[in-house]
């Protein structure tokens, strides 16, 4: 049985604004990363997980118990809140213990627990720490250690990194998971940062306009994004519109191309669908079933890797990535490219608008 | 021709590298604010000070050892503080649940409850003393209504010259206040706080109790220091409606003063009353900068929710049901009351205030007052305004000069000092100020016994902190890298003010102008000590209406406080609709 059972919730707003009948489940032990842009519905949906929404229809179980009219302050769980509300009134250790407190705690049990979950965040001896002088990646640990000392069934996290700057950002996207591994807790983690999420989760849940478009580990999702839209959210550019010439072969503006995907069952031929071409699909040179001549457009250096922009005689533009180390055309030169069939994925017409 | 635009150049950059390094040069518009309230507000004070402890020139604190050995003096004194306390425990409590709905909820007609209870806040005291009697006393809107009920013919319930009319009439005034601070400060406040309380397992009046009243604590202090003030000073209110019963101080020194010419005795009262209130005030002020620390405020649309639910919708309910009983049945009936002749509507009382008749209390027609009191109040405006840029313009000063973070500490000393002192004027009594007045200004070197002017200055000094309260917090949301962009592109500290400052806080200038407006309209204490009788305001004139008997001359008193209601709500909605995002301490 999972630990957490969202089923079918609905919840509409004057505005017109709905979150249209969204169900996933979390089971223990297991983080996983409402993704979504802004505007989604997933802070909506964490709120009424925790209680401080109630839906309009749906229901919530934990452990098969329908906690949907449950108090927020008797379910148990732990959110940590975007931009982390600290109580501004009290230090780390009033903020920290606050929880504690709540549970009816002594002063001798909670100060130990206090001082092993300030451990954990690695904010040791932070206690009488002012938490207005705190910097932003004190501050966030401060609220992540606040909300694992009650030791929630559930913590809920909501946007912990959006406020940071990116060094801090890459630093606690790798720390996180360690915390939360080792704080043994089941986590909710909602970001709109596709990066930051398969960093952290166990499984993703996308979200698009108040529904889960899909639902998969991190490699299933990116591998094989459930429509276009999901795909160019993810990061995934390169869309062009084709025809299905025959098994494993469409048609674009790029010429006929062999495709390995099989594409959701879109077999028959004169079918028009999305391509997606893969940023890694290119290899220089012509070796193989779909070559593409062009011209180079665009050519940055990202460390580890160029991105490279190349302009096709049809008009389209295409992005691609290489290797560090591979050597390539100036800016303004032609160049030759090989795709290969299994980074090519088809999709249908009708989910670009769904 | 070239060289010498050079030079000018060169004499501009020096003089502004000049400016830069003096320290105390960004103190300089202070000067003209500053010498204004020493010589018509510390003169005054001080003259009442040596006259209460040597009224012959030499030292005599008789008058002062006669008020501590009278019991009738302590006793006054014994009434002030209660009457003030219970006033301000009650409208405290009574607006808090106030605060919260304005704060928390957004609801359709908010914005126009909203405006309907700002209205009472500068209605003239003595308009909110009659309204109360229209609503309440032995011939007023209630005993009418009871007695066609009821069938009697005698008022059931007589609320004249009681306590209960006076804290009634104190809680109508101070309640928007209370609303206004702590609303204010409440809807910026992040409710998520509050939310991650309820997420670590605290019940709703837990998270209530140990996040956000601590929190609030700063704004609901401030409120309720300030109505503990007004009440403590309260004049106009007590005046009509204590009757011979109930005396504040206030009223004591009125009496002293005008009814038996003791100034002595007068001024020793003014001083105890100085005193309390400039405690007071500094522990305002205080609280004031605490409630600038480093809290996250979230802009409102972040914080306010429309209301689902009927547990929702009835707190909502019953909070805008209590103002408008509270706010509105006064003035309804004042309205009513006013345009009610012997039963039926008439405009007499109206018209009657176009003629002068034999007896009459004045040697010109009533309406006289009107301009009267419209020409002081444009002359005020102008005056404070100008003194009130130049105060906020020194209180503020981050922008050039000194740096953002870390302002010197003896300018920043300084600066706090400056605050306290503009704002003293709110905490001093308007009847101290008119009797200060009285005693200073009548001799030479400044002789303004007769002039008009008198009366204009001590409504300047009256307006002066509403001015300086409603420019300085615009000017503050001024960020700071908004005027160093400006210098870096070349503008003198004085363009800077002008191209960058002034625009933004032209709609706050605008609001502090009204403010000085209806402020003048409405003042009542000094006014009635220093108008010249010839010259009455809208207030003076319906007190004197007051001070005869029958039924024309209430009837006259009403109809010209029905108007000076009708201009200061005018000048009400004015503010409203002026001010820019709700900045504005008031």
């Amino acid at each position: 049985m999972p630990l957490l059972e969202v089923h079918n919730v609905r919840k509409s707003y004057p505005d017109g604004w709905t979150l249209a009948g969204v169900s996933f489940t979390v089971e223990e032990g297991e983080v996983v990363c409402l993704l979504g842009p802004s505007g989604c519905g997933k802070t909506t949906l964490l709120r009424l997980i925790a209680g401080l929404e109630s839906p309009d229809s749906g229901q919530a179980l934990v452990d098969g118990e329908d906690v949907t009219r449950v108090s927020p302050h008797l379910r148990g769980f732990g959110l940590m809140f975007q931009e982390y509300a600290l109580f501004p009134h009290k230090d780390v250790l009033g903020n920290i213990a606050f929880g504690l407190r709540m549970q009816g705690l002594g002063r001798e049990a909670m100060v130990p627990r206090v001082a092993e979950v300030l451990e954990l965040v690695g904010l040791a001896g932070f206690e009488h720490r002012d938490v207005n002088q705190l910097s932003g990646g004190e501050r966030q640990r401060v609220a992540l250690a606040r909300s694992l000392a009650p030791q929630p069934r559930l913590l809920m996290l909501d946007e912990p990194l959006g406020a940071l700057d990116r060094a801090l950002r890459e630093r606690l996207m790798d720390e996180l998971p360690g915390i939360l591994r080792r704080a043994g807790v089941t986590a909710i983690y909602v970001t709109h940062d596709q990066e930051e999420a398969f960093a952290i989760a166990d499984r993703v849940v996308l979200m698009r306009a108040g529904r889960v478009v899909q639902v998969g580990t991190p490699e299933e999702v990116y591998r094989r994004p459930a429509s276009a839209w999901a795909a160019r959210f993810l990061g995934l550019t390169n869309l062009l519109d084709a025809r299905i010439t025959g098994p494993g072969q469409v048609e674009t503006v790029l010429g006929v191309l062999q495709v390995q995907d099989s594409g959701f069952g879109i077999r028959d031929s004169g079918f028009t669908a999305r391509l997606l071409v893969r940023p890694e699909a290119a290899q220089l040179g012509e070796a193989g079933p779909n070559v593409l001549y062009g011209v180079v457009t665009e050519r940055s250096f990202r460390g580890e890797r160029y991105r490279l922009g190349v302009r096709h005689a049809g008009g389209v533009e295409l992005t691609f990535n290489f290797p560090a180390s591979v050597a390539l055309p100036a800016l303004g030169e032609p160049i030759a490219l090989s795709l290969d069939p299994w980074a090519l994925a088809l999709f249908s017409m009708v989910e670009e608008t769904g | 021709m070239r060289s010498s635009r050079g030079e000018e150049q060169e004499t501009v950059r020096n003089s502004q590298f000049a400016i830069r390094n003096s320290q105390f040069a960004s103190l300089l518009p202070a000067f003209l604010p500053l010498a204004f309230l020493l010589l018509f507000y510390f003169y005054p004070l001080a003259s009442i000070l040596a006259l209460s402890f040597a009224p012959e020139g030499h030292f005599d604190p008789a008058a002062l050892a006669k008020l501590f050995s009278t019991p009738y003096y302590l006793h006054t004194l014994w009434f002030t503080t209660w009457q003030a306390a219970i006033s301000t425990l009650l409208t405290v409590g009574l607006a808090l649940p106030g605060a919260y709905v304005f704060a928390r909820y957004d609801f359709p007609g908010k914005s126009l409850v909203q405006a309907l209870t700002t209205v009472p806040f500068v209605l003239p005291t003595i308009v909110v003393a009659l309204a109360f009697t229209a609503l309440l006393g032995p011939h007023g809107l209630l005993n009418l209504v009871l007695m066609g009920l009821l069938r009697v013919d005698r008022p059931p319930i007589d609320l004249q010259h009681t306590l209960a009319i006076i804290l009634l009439a104190h809680v109508f005034y101070n309640y928007t206040l209370v609303l206004r601070i702590v609303g204010t400060y409440w809807a910026n406040l992040d409710p998520r706080l509050g939310e991650a309380a309820r997420m670590l397992g605290a019940s709703r009046w837990r998270a209530f109790c140990e996040v956000t009243l601590p929190l609030l604590i700063p704004a609901i202090g401030a409120a309720a220091l300030l109505v503990f003030v007004f009440c403590f000073t309260s004049f106009g209110v007590i005046l009509v409606l204590g009757g011979p019963r109930f005396a504040t101080l206030e009223v004591e020194i009125y009496h002293q003063t005008i009814h038996y010419l003791n100034l002595p005795l007068a001024a020793a009262l003014s001083i105890v009353q100085i005193l309390f209130t400039l405690a007071l005030m500094a522990a305002y002020t205080h609280l004031q900068t605490r409630l600038t620390l480093p809290l996250e405020l979230r802009p409102r649309q972040v914080t306010q929710r429309r209301p689902r639910g009927w547990r929702a919708w009835l707190v909502i309910g019953g909070n805008v049901g209590l103002m408008l009983v509270l706010l509105v049945t006064p003035l309804a009936a004042l309205i009513e009351r006013s345009l009610t002749l012997k039963g039926g509507v008439s405009l007499a009382f109206y018209r009657q205030l176009f003629y002068n008749p034999r007896g009459s209390a004045f040697y010109v027609p009533p309406v006289a007052a009107v301009r009267n009191s419209v020409g002081y109040a444009l002359a005020t405006v102008g005056l404070s305004v100008t003194m009130g840029l130049m105060a906020a313009a020194v209180l503020d000063n981050r922008g050039s000069g000194s740096s953002a973070r870390s302002p010197r500490p003896r300018g920043r000393r300084l600066r706090h000092l400056l605050d306290l002192l503009f704002m003293l004027p709110l905490g001093t009594s308007a009847v101290t100020l008119g009797l200060g007045y009285i005693v200073a200004l009548d001799e030479p070197p400044l002789n303004l016994r007769t002039s008009p002017l008198l009366v204009v200055l001590a409504h300047t000094l009256v307006a002066l902190p509403f001015v300086v309260r409603s420019v300085l917090p615009a000017l503050r949301s001024i960020h700071p890298h908004l005027r160093e962009a400006a210098a870096l592109l070349g503008a003198s500290p004085w363009r800077v003010w002008r191209e960058v400052d002034l625009p933004i806080v032209a709609r706050a200038v605008l609001v502090g102008a009204v403010f000085a407006f209806t402020v003048s309209m409405g003042e009542f204490g000094a006014t009635s000590l220093i108008a010249r009788p010839e010259r009455p305001t809208m207030p003076v004139a319906i007190y004197r209406f007051l001070g005869r008997p029958g039924a024309a001359n209430y009837g006259q008193a009403l109809a010209m406080s029905t108007l000076l209601m009708l201009v200061c709500t005018l000048g009400f909605l004015a503010i409203e609709r002026f001010r820019v995002g709700g900045v504005g301490e008031f």
